[in-house]
């Protein structure tokens, strides 16, 4: 089996491979959607892992997607001319900058996760939040990240190929781990801290690591987004937008990569949908202007959703347990 | 030196005036957390509501007391605010947290999460989203300081901050009545150690907890009426950053606790007034936040929080 | 693993699917030119998106009543971005490859303008932004102008009139969060220090806050001539109430941002004094702007602010535009755009320069007895 899941990665990375210049050509609003499918599916994925598998409710994943734009762009902009013009040159600086801004997410990860150790529940979730505002307080003071500004003129090098090629790597990864004895000790702290203590899981390892992974892959999303969209700006990375991932992960069923996988590229289609129901003139206008207030949606969507399957698509019964 | 103490004396007004304020919605968000284990994120937008209730209804309650600003009418707006959000309070209990009871903590706050957003936008819907100008419902002057006092006359206070201050405090000490000395109080408190058991002493636990909304919600109202006498520019979406603030001070006096949430008010003020007037106002936020980790790091359950006590 | 598995699977007919899919065929609109239009309708940006909208629309239904141009009537879609990065980008995309606009209004955000901008180059559609003041806007291409003043402009006219009414020692309060009044009070400071002015104390706030208390408390310490703010009227408003309360008595000056319908009514008296460089003021008795503001008051109930004024600008221009050139073709139209000269705009005569910005006269309104008052026109 440890075999047979290489093979498939391999598989897929290839057959995006494959795909990529013949996706390129597809009309660019599809496109547009596509790639922020994938980026989705990275950055819920990801947090799936801390909030779902390892149950430590972070609320602060922007910050760390925002890391890792911020970081990979300063380096594409900074250094990408040093490697010279060719598609190799430019495609090594381009997933070099890339790991970089996955990697500066991670260290903000390990910062985060340490004081995480001590806290629980809704205490953890508000130290999450703060250092989403103080990562973004940190760039909105940094004038060669271009302040308040936004910081621009990236060259989109993000294809669908690397888009799919990272989503693909990363739930491979999250699986892997969640499969291994990984997986046992971050279901354990997640289904009681106490008990797993007592039986001698280092609770810290699991925590810190589940934290550390969540970052990266968040950093790799946020550096594919800032070359995507080529202007990224701090406001871009702000609480809703870790609400948006969050939403994601409880939709797609907390401890289901599937699940956050589905609901990453349902969410991520569903504004687009209702823009066109928002068009729609057979409708009555009130519906269309409901419609056209995707918020009040989404946040109907989120209370029904929690009242009615809190365990959302695909996730476990573990959701549901009433409490003793 | 002189100026320099005069400018840190008026830095130290300014902090506690807006600290009151959210020392006035961080009650709410504790005593709600105190009874019911779960932070109410929606909390910000009732303060919100409650301003726009005094803009709707501030007119015509004024009329009643003989149309210009005047101290009864502003009380009579703020209790009809507070009754208003008492009731909007409420409302949210019974339809979007009272199924979830049972359900794990994270559920509730999701859903919590969604009534947030769901009333601030639908505020932005309904409202529009420009901002609006508060009627005067008192006139807002400056306190003269007797120029007997020295320099200390130079130090500007309204009105307005001392009635802010005032009305906190006053409702502070009834809060903190209603909580230890009433029956309803000890209920409250029997709900918050023990929710099965105050059920098996016979407490009607739908009541209590509604009591326990109505009350922390009409709070809310009563800032958002207060804020808007001293800012009078209100818009839909004043509840998010409010509310936030609020509620770390609520965590940082140690959720649950009731002066708790005062003192994280005045000092969440107090930081914020002395960063902006003397390090650099953009990283006033990041510093707020930045005590709050601190303070989490060295006591994880809040300033004057007790410790929980975990049941294995 | 199945998994992995199906996911590949999935994206690549996803992906296979794409390629044949084209967008729906050009709906049956030979009859109308497709107009596009971006902005905040929803979110923290709201206020300013709303109003720039409203502005655009009267604009468009004006044109249309009219006959419309080239014989067609002018269909404007328009998409709201929710005030959230990432958003601008996807609209422009889906404006352009699917409902085939043939040029795009918006934004007044720079940040969300700078995001659609390149796309809109790429793709040869022209696009002119109503208030996205940062010079890098129109920096990006050719194809995208603005119909507002530059931050360098405002900056300097502002800084020149402080100095004339002998305001030697300004105090800066600066909204970090915009764009605009970053750049605005940039130049501000630049031109006040070359001329022999002095900036005493600078101090920041962001949108949406509403305590001002602290940064006022520190520069009245500075004992500054002036105060020189440019930001939006919801800050500036609540800002001028909070220094009178603390007892500051001199004048405060302003942008174009301060112009909006609660300004005076939350600032009451408290602006009394004070002055604002802007290029429209619903109370200018010049006819084409009166005309403007019914017309505004009769479809929406309220007075334009300057936002407003701009979207309308931005669309008539843009119409003004299609009909000099005859053609909705990308190249003639950008061509034509670029040509626009002495176009009487409601927020002033304005001709688009080499760089695609607006020149156009700045007025400096002064604020007495809770009114506007025309004080002078400076020329750029």
């Amino acid at each position: 089996m440890f075999e047979k899941s290489k093979i498939i990665l391999f598989v897929v990375i290839v057959a995006c491979g494959v795909a990529s210049p013949y996706v390129s050509g597809i009309n660019p609003y599809y496109y547009d959607i596509l790639i922020s499918i994938g980026i989705n599916i990275i950055l819920a994925a990801g947090l799936n892992l801390v909030n779902g598998y390892t149950g430590q409710f972070s609320l602060g994943h922007a910050g760390f997607m925002a890391a890792g734009a911020y970081a990979s762009a300063w380096l594409s902009l900074r250094f990408g001319y040093e490697f010279g013009t060719s598609v190799w040159a430019t495609t090594t600086a381009f997933v070099l900058a890339l790991l970089a801004g996955g990697i500066v997410a991670a260290v903000a990860g390990l910062l985060v996760g340490v004081p995480s150790l001590r806290l629980k529940g809704d205490y953890l979730a508000i130290v999450t939040l703060g250092f989403n505002e103080i990562i973004k307080g940190v760039i909105q003071n940094a004038e060669p990240l271009g302040a308040q500004r936004g910081l621009g003129g990236m060259v989109q090098h993000t294809t669908f190929f690397w888009t799919f090629a990272f989503a693909a790597l990363t739930v491979y990864v999250v699986l892997s781990l969640v499969h291994s004895t990984y997986g046992r000790g971050f279901m354990a702290v997640r289904d009681d801290e106490i008990a797993a203590e007592a039986m001698g899981i280092n609770t810290t390892k699991y925590k810190v690591l589940a934290f550390v992974l969540g970052a990266f892959f968040a950093g790799i999303a946020g550096g594919l987004y800032a070359h995507f969209k080529q202007f990224i700006h701090p406001e871009g990375f702000n609480f809703m937008k870790s609400v948006d991932v969050v939403v994601m992960v409880i939709l797609g069923g907390m401890g289901s990569t599937l699940g956050v996988c589905v609901a990453a590229a349902l969410l991520t289609i569903l504004p687009e949908v209702l823009r066109y129901v928002a068009r729609i003139d057979a409708l009555p206008e009130w519906l269309r202007s409901i419609a056209e207030n995707r918020m009040i949606l989404y946040s109907l969507l989120l209370i029904i959703l929690m009242l009615t399957r809190p365990q959302g698509l695909f996730g476990s019964g573990a959701w549901k347990k009433k409490k003793a | 030196m002189a100026d320099q103490l005069l400018e840190l004396l008026q830095q130290i007004i300014n902090g506690l005036s807006q600290g009151s304020i959210y020392a006035l919605i961080a009650l709410g968000y504790t005593m709600v957390f105190g009874v019911l284990r779960f932070i109410n994120f929606a909390h910000g937008d009732v303060f919100m509501l409650g301003a726009f209730a005094g803009f709707y209804l501030g007119p015509k309650t004024l009329k009643i007391f003989g149309g210009g600003p005047s101290y009864a009418g502003a009380i009579a707006v703020l209790f009809v605010a507070m009754a208003l959000c008492a009731v909007i309070g409420m409302v949210i209990e019974r339809l979007c947290y009272k199924p979830l009871r049972d359900r794990p903590k994270l559920t509730v706050l999701i859903t919590a999460i969604g009534v947030s957003l769901f009333l601030s936008n639908g505020g932005q819907f309904v409202f529009g989203a420009e901002p609006k100008s508060f009627p005067e419902i008192i006139t807002d002057r400056l306190i003269a300081i007797p120029p007997a006092w020295g320099r200390i006359s130079e130090l500007t206070i309204t009105i307005s901050q001392v009635l802010v201050i005032g009305v906190t405090l006053v409702l502070l000490f009834v809060l903190t009545y209603i909580v230890m000395k009433t029956k309803l109080g000890m209920a409250m408190r029997a709900l918050s150690f023990n929710p099965v058991a105050a059920q098996l002493m016979g407490i009607n636990i739908n009541v209590v907890i509604s009591f326990t909304f109505g009350l922390g919600s009409a709070l809310a109202g009563a800032a958002g009426i207060l804020t808007s006498i001293q800012q009078p520019s209100i818009d839909p979406l004043m509840g998010v950053n409010a509310g936030l603030k609020a509620f770390v001070a609520a965590v940082l006096g140690g959720i649950g606790n009731i002066p708790g949430a005062a003192l994280g008010g005045i000092l969440i003020g107090l930081t914020e007034a002395l960063v902006v007037g003397y390090v650099n106002p953009t990283y006033r936020d990041p510093i707020v936040f930045g005590v709050l980790i601190l303070v989490l790091l060295v006591k994880p359950t809040g300033l004057l929080g007790a410790s929980e006590r975990e049941k294995v | 693993m199945k998994l992995t598995l199906a996911l590949g699977l999935g994206l690549l007919t996803l992906g296979f699917a794409g390629c044949n899919k084209s967008g729906p065929a050009a709906e049956d609109d030979a009859g109308v030119i497709k107009v596009g239009e971006f902005a905040s309708l929803t979110g923290g940006s709201a206020s300013f998106g709303q109003s720039s909208h409203k502005g655009t629309v009267l604009a468009i239904e004006e044109i249309n009543a009219a006959g419309g141009v080239l014989e067609k009537k002018l269909k404007l879609i328009t998409e709201d971005d929710q005030s959230t990065a990432g958003q601008p980008a996807t609209i422009a995309r889906k404006l352009i490859s699917q409902d085939k606009i043939v040029a795009l209004l918006g934004e007044v955000a720079s940040s969300k303008s700078l995001e659609a901008a390149p796309i809109c180059q790429q793709n040869k559609i022209p696009m002119i932004s109503p208030a996205s003041t940062n010079p890098k806007v129109t920096e990006v291409g050719d194809y995208i102008f603005r119909v507002c003043f530059i931050d360098p402009f405002q900056g300097t006219v502002m800084a020149k009139f402080a100095l004339s009414k002998g305001y030697k020692k300004v105090a800066v309060l600066t909204d970090v969060k915009q764009d605009y009044a970053v750049g605005l009070a940039e130049f501000f400071k630049k031109h006040l220090v070359e001329a022999g002015g002095e900036v005493v104390r600078e101090q920041k706030y962001s949108t949406g806050d509403k305590d001002f208390k602290p940064q006022l408390t520190s520069l009245k310490a500075a004992e500054p001539d002036a105060i020189f703010i440019p930001g939006y009227y919801a800050e500036v408003s609540l800002i001028a109430k909070q220094a009178k309360m603390l007892g500051i008595t001199v004048p405060l000056l302003g942008g174009d941002g301060w112009v909006g319908d609660s300004l005076i009514k939350v600032a009451g008296d408290a602006l009394n004094g004070s002055f604002l460089s802007c290029h429209f003021s619903s109370d200018d008795q010049d006819p084409v702007v009166q005309e403007f503001v019914t017309k505004f008051k009769a479809k929406y109930g309220e007075v334009p602010d300057d936002m407003a004024a701009l979207g309308y600008d931005s669309a008539m221009i843009l119409a003004e535009a299609i009909k000099r050139a005859g053609t909705t073709d990308g190249e003639k139209l950008r061509d034509a755009i670029a040509a626009t000269k002495d176009h009487k705009g409601v927020t002033g005569v304005i001709t688009l320069d080499a760089q695609r910005n607006a020149t156009k006269p700045a007025v400096i309104l002064g604020i007495v007895d809770q009114k506007f008052q025309f004080i002078e026109k400076v020329a750029p």
